[in-house]
């Protein structure tokens, strides 16, 4: 038999997990990843100088962290590892990276996608100001850097990660001024059913919650952010409080995210079709319960699927490996699909919990001013966007995009995406899902201008 | 100004020098250039598009906000570079038409 060629994009929990299960089944995978370290965004590593212990790095988490860490290091010399190394697009049966400026076509029989997922985001009035920052990004400060992104910080925004976080830097020390959580409290009351299906998980939650408390942090939940105000640099966040009053914090740094959104590039220039989740109001590519996208050969895992978390993609990513080992005629056994599959559907359970404890506010995003900047790449306003919808009738987000440019700016729409559909939605009193979703583009990601393709010897 | 970043920590690494638009700072290994930067000054770049100073926003290589520019010309993706002693780096770009387009 010729040797399989299954390519895994991403080595962090999913990735890993994927590629376990592969050379376990005696295949030489190739990973990717852009990154130079594995370990994803949760278990992502400190630079080689760096000396604090797995315990200070990813406190409840270090036990898991390092056995992610250990595995693939064992794994390394059984794979076709490249660190530093982008997947920039997918053409049927070819999958094509870049490293440094050194361009290669990977050809694959089966691709596992697990690329993982970045901060959903929504503007807010000033939110282009140097010192605001994704929650994703303080975070990545503070864990591979040691570093705060500012001396007094205000975390706004809504999900797990803003308690998470904000108890992260409270516990390093730093002066949190306040959590602003745009969801109601009771909303994550009455969630707390489904999410018992992960009992250690909420309780990791309660207790992020309760060590805030008791550092003296406010947290406020029902917020309106209203703006960030400064001149040239964040100085301060304006919100109305759940009770109505306009309140002012003076800050130099504001951390900002409303949960995750999944990083699906690459399966869309795999062309896998997409479903609209309305308990998400977010566009997620079809998957089996084992992670078959629609493309043949092309496999989902982790939070480039579903947002389901670190715990969950280490299973996706087993059972990603484990359709596609089987799929290419390998023996695999149904007994520990199925025990993965079980686990997996608690996972869900506890996901539909999340998303009732901290929704997505649409409202907020619907109702941005005209003139606050809705792109970050170009300086596009919601206005902007509004204007073109109502005079030239964009129908949905990739017209939209056409004729002003929001989406098309080099983050691609990561940030600006999913406010922009809300925008569009509300101007032509459309459902969300109405308005489609913001196809893929290669490059996924800018390419340095001076890459050239590998000479074959 | 002086810097945005605060270190919490792991402050006993090797210096290293960098020089931003021409002045010698220093910096430690293991630095980003992004950390680096912002331990010493308050923005890393001007956006082009005449709306005020940036300094980088998802720090995973996914918004593009942190790039900056060596004296010949080349862009650095601040928040994935990692700083190297005698580094060059400016905050504005030194030519016109420093971005393709890539929508
Ligand atoms: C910034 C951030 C911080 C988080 N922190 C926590 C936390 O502290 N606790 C928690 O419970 N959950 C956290 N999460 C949520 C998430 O569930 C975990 O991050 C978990 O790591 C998801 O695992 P994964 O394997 O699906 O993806 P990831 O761990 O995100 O790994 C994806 C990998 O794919 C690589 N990649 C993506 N696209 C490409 C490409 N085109 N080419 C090459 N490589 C690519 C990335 O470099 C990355 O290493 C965080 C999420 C984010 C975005």
């Amino acid at each position: 038999m010729a040797e399989l060629r299954v390519v895994i994009v991403g080595a962090g929990p999913a990735g890993v997990r994927a590629a376990q299960a592969c050379v376990e089944a005696g295949v030489r995978p190739t990973v990717i990843d852009e990154s130079g370290t594995s370990g994803g965004q949760i278990y992502r590593r400190q630079p080689a100088q760096f000396t604090r212990p797995y315990k200070a790095l990813y406190g409840f988490e270090a036990g898991k962290a390092k056995a992610i860490h250990c595995t693939f290091d064992d794994l390394v010399p059984h794979l076709d590892y490249r660190p530093n190394t982008l997947a920039w697009n997918v053409s049927p049966g070819v999958l094509h990276c870049v490293q440094g400026e050194v361009a290669e076509a990977l050809p694959f029989d089966a691709l596992i996608l697990a690329t993982g997922a970045t901060d959903r985001l929504l503007p807010v009035r000033g939110w282009t100001m140097a010192g605001c920052y994704s929650l994703g990004a303080a975070q990545i400060a503070l864990k591979a850097q040691a570093c705060a992104i500012g001396r007094r910080v205000v975390f706004l925004g809504t999900g797990p990660l803003l308690y998470l976080i904000s108890y992260q830097y409270a516990a390093a020390g730093v002066d949190v001024a306040a959590v602003l959580d745009t969801s109601p409290f009771l909303g994550q009351l009455n969630a707390l059913g489904p999410m018992a299906a992960r009992p250690t998980l909420l309780a990791k939650g309660i207790y992020y919650r309760a060590q805030l408390l008791l550092r003296g942090v406010p947290v406020h939940t029902s917020v309106t952010p209203l703006a960030i105000d400064g001149d040239d640099g964040v100085a301060a966040v304006r919100f109305r409080s759940g009770r109505g009053q306009e309140e002012q914090l003076a800050c130099d740094a504001v951390g900002m995210g409303f949960h995750l959104r999944s990083e699906t590039q690459l399966a869309d220039l795999a062309r896998c079709d997409f479903t609209f989740d309305p308990d998400l109001g977010q566009w997620v590519p079809q998957v089996d319960a084992d992670g078959r996208g629609s493309t043949s050969g092309v496999y989902l895992a982790g939070d480039g699927a579903r947002v389901l978390g670190a715990d969950a993609a280490e299973i996706s990513g087993e059972l990603a490996a484990l359709a596609a080992l089987s799929d290419l005629g390998l023996d695999v056994s149904t007994s520990r699909i199925d025990k993965l599959r079980r686990r997996q559907r608690r996972m869900e359970t506890f996901r539909r919990g999340l998303a009732t404890a901290f929704p997505w506010p649409a409202e907020l995003a619907r109702a941005v001013a005209d003139d606050v900047l809705l792109c970050r790449c170009e300086a596009i306003t919601a206005g902007q966007l509004r204007e073109a919808a109502a005079s030239q009738g964009a129908p949905e987000v990739n017209r939209a995009k056409a004729l002003v440019r929001v989406g098309m700016g080099r983050c691609q729409g990561r940030f600006c995406g999913a406010a922009a559909a809300e925008v569009l939605a509300e101007v032509r009193g459309d459902a969300l899902e109405q308005v489609g979703r913001l196809r893929g583009q290669a490059p996924v990601k800018p390419l340095a201008m001076t890459t050239r393709q590998e000479e074959k010897a | 100004m002086s810097g945005r970043f605060v270190r919490m920590a792991e402050q006993h690494r090797p210096a290293v020098t960098i020089v931003i638009d021409g002045r010698s700072y220093s910096a430690m290994q293991g630095d980003t250039l992004l950390v680096a930067v912002l331990s010493h000054v308050s923005t890393l770049r001007q956006s082009e598009f005449g709306d005020g100073a940036r300094a980088g926003f998802c720090l995973m290589g996914a918004c593009q906000d942190c790039w900056m520019w060596t004296p010949e010309g080349e862009r650095l993706r601040a928040c994935t570079t990692e700083v190297i002693s005698g580094m060059q780096v400016l905050t504005q770009a030194p030519t016109e038409d420093a971005w393709p387009n890539c929508g």
